[in-house]
């Protein structure tokens, strides 16, 4: 199976081990992404607020690229994902607003016309067609490890633009768990905000909401959170040391990117996959694997 | 038979709210509202709850069900079964309970006060009303369906943590009025609303999108306020600095850099904010995370460029 890679910045800039991770991962899974090396940023929900139409004209620009290649996008962040699906649906909403936009991509060469889907590297996998292969391809089953998902709003809401059955209970991260032999943690937090698109305006309300949502999945008895979004990754992993929440605990909790957790099932290291980068060790997902520590209660 | 699991809480018998349970036969088509009707007359009258109109017009009878704000009214009862045939209620979050599911709304109320929710209008009032044109009236039209219902309110994810965020119902408010062709205060709205726990407080989780019962949809009401402070040239904020940075540095280079946008967020000159990204840089930089310096852009990046420069931007 052959994707259009749409990488994010994130997972080119400060969460590389994504993009390390998910290269690995595609590779263990059979398949074959194809880096968009000039579609532009998503504007992540931020360009538009300056401008809505500029940012639809260089999603839409990027759309076309994936057109022209005859190719699905695959996305690896949930912001990347959520933008460029808002995206689609105001291309989709009225054709004069298509027309426009298209207008301004002619001169570029581009045009959208609406045939390629965009689907985030989870809903790739929570089909059943991807649960087959991945089951199929699993050297190193993740058993005993219990991993709560952290989904990251954006691949969620609003529900119309989502990929997941029931956006507000939603079970695909954990089908993917389970496929992988890990123990799934439900726990109410995981459909929440990480906070990390208020950091730099309201951090301690930032901070308030990761720890928040640490403190529940810790509470759950969760080994490790999952994300599918670098966002709530740097969130949850880089600024954990300064949540108070997880200070007044005397508790921290390793995340994973999930091409990272899905890379560690199909037998890659976790140095292969940059899990000795992250800011929170992970060194504990190992022995929790390798049996020489327990997993929590 | 469905389980109603509600929570109760009468602070003049019991301070802890707890949860009873209520089995019911839910008819065919009952609402949830009929179904807590149904308790109050036929098992516990005790059972407090708002409700007023049963046509999802009032806003008064919003809850929590299984985690999440929605008019009880506006849905069926059978719909909202989970794998136990159990609905859970909950009063509104984000407001104290007074008694069962009633919730203590002077906080909301006060919040869409603080918002100047009338016309400010430009002159005199003329002899007959103030005509709008039909592409005026479509810029607030969403907006001015809320029904003030509070359902946003309990599930925004900001004012969880924060108690001085606006919040969704009031800052959607503010849009009516912002975007209203008649009001003459359109830059003095802006520049309070981007003061702390106004729009640049919101974190796009989209909470209130999912929960608004109307086409009002706060977050989509947030942005177009944040497009409007922008084109008035309200810049001084983390918030419109974090916007422009971030368009700046796509306009540059079609993606963006890292490195640049927490700094310019701050604004080169607020040194505590510049102090206060120290320990996340450093924490980074000691695990080889910060983004690389040399920023590249993408592949054909004059195009994007293009486009910048084909709208103005």
């Amino acid at each position: 199976m052959k994707f259009a890679l749409f990488t994010g910045c994130v997972a080119k800039g400060a969460t590389r081990e994504l993009m390390l991770s998910t290269t690995k991962a595609a590779e263990g899974l059979g398949f074959e992404f194809i880096e968009m090396k000039s579609a532009s940023c998503c504007g992540a929900g931020v360009v538009s607020e300056k401008s809505p139409l500029l940012a639809d004209a260089l999603n839409a620009r990027s759309f076309s690229i994936a057109e022209k290649q005859g190719l699905d996008i695959v996305t690896i962040c949930s912001t990347c994902q959520g933008t460029l699906k808002k995206t689609e649906a105001h291309l989709n909403e009225s054709k004069e607003y298509k027309e426009k936009v298209n207008d301004i991509l002619e001169d570029g060469g581009h045009q959208y016309n609406g045939t390629t889907r965009i689907k985030h590297f989870a809903n790739i996998l929570a089909t059943e067609e991807g649960m087959a292969r991945l089951k199929s391809r699993i050297k190193r089953p993740l058993t005993g490890l219990k991993v709560a998902a952290f989904y990251g709003c954006y691949v969620l809401r609003p529900s119309e633009n989502s990929d997941f059955e029931n956006p507000d209970n939603p079970t695909g991260m954990e089908d993917i768990f389970a496929a992988l032999g890990a123990t799934p943690v439900y726990y109410p937090s995981r459909v929440k905000c990480c906070g990390f698109p208020i950091v730099m305006m309201n951090k301690d309300a930032s901070l308030g909401m990761s720890g928040n949502a640490l403190v529940d999945a810790i509470d759950n008895g969760a080994d490790v959170v999952a994300t599918g979004c670098p966002l709530c990754h740097l969130s949850l992993d880089s600024y954990q040391p300064e949540i108070e929440a997880l200070q007044k605990k005397n508790q921290s909790i390793p995340i994973l990117h999930l091409p990272q957790l899905v890379a560690l099932a199909l037998g890659y290291t976790p140095t292969q996959l940059g899990m000795d980068s992250h800011i929170v060790s992970t060194l504990k997902i190992n022995q929790i694997l390798s049996g020489s520590a327990p997993s929590s209660h | 038979m469905a389980t109603f699991r509600i929570k109760r809480f009468n602070p003049e018998k019991q301070p802890e709210p707890y949860f009873e349970e209520f089995n019911l036969d839910i008819p065919d088509g009952a609402t949830l509202l009929d179904c807590m009707n149904e308790i109050k007359w036929t098992l516990d009258g005790s059972l407090s709850y708002r409700m007023s109109c049963r046509s999802a017009i009032c806003g008064s009878c919003a809850v929590k069900a299984n985690g999440h704000a929605l008019l009880a009214c506006q849905r069926q009862g059978a719909h909202l079964l989970d794998n136990d045939d159990t609905i859970t209620l909950e009063p509104l979050g984000n407001m104290k309970p007074i008694k069962d599911l009633v919730v203590d709304f002077t906080p909301f109320w006060d919040k869409i006060n603080k918002v100047k929710p009338y016309l400010e209008p430009k002159d005199e009032p003329p002899a007959k009303e103030r005509r709008q044109s039909q592409e005026e009236f479509s810029i607030i039209d969403d907006s001015s369906t809320c029904i003030m219902c509070g359902a946003c309110y309990s599930d925004c994810n900001t004012l969880e943590v924060d108690d001085n965020f606006l919040g969704p119902a009031a800052l959607a408010k503010a849009q009516r009025f912002v975007g209203d062709s008649r009001d003459s205060k359109t830059l003095q709205r802006v520049q309070d609303l981007s003061e702390p726990g106004g729009i640049w407080d919101c974190t796009h989780c989209a909470e209130c999108v999912e929960r608004c019962p109307k086409p009002a949809r706060p977050f989509d009401r947030i942005k177009e306020i944040m497009t409007v402070a922008l084109e008035q040239g309200v810049h001084n904020n983390n918030g419109a600095r974090h916007a422009l940075s971030f368009t700046n540095s796509v306009k540059r280079s079609g993606n963006l850099n890292e490195n640049r946008i927490p700094v310019e967020s701050m604004g080169i000159f607020n040194i505590p904010g510049l102090l206060s990204l120290i320990p996340i840089g450093r924490r980074m930089l000691l695990k080889g995370k910060v983004p690389p310096v040399i920023h590249h852009s993408i592949d054909e990046v004059d195009d994007v460029k293009r486009i910048f420069k084909e709208l103005d931007q």
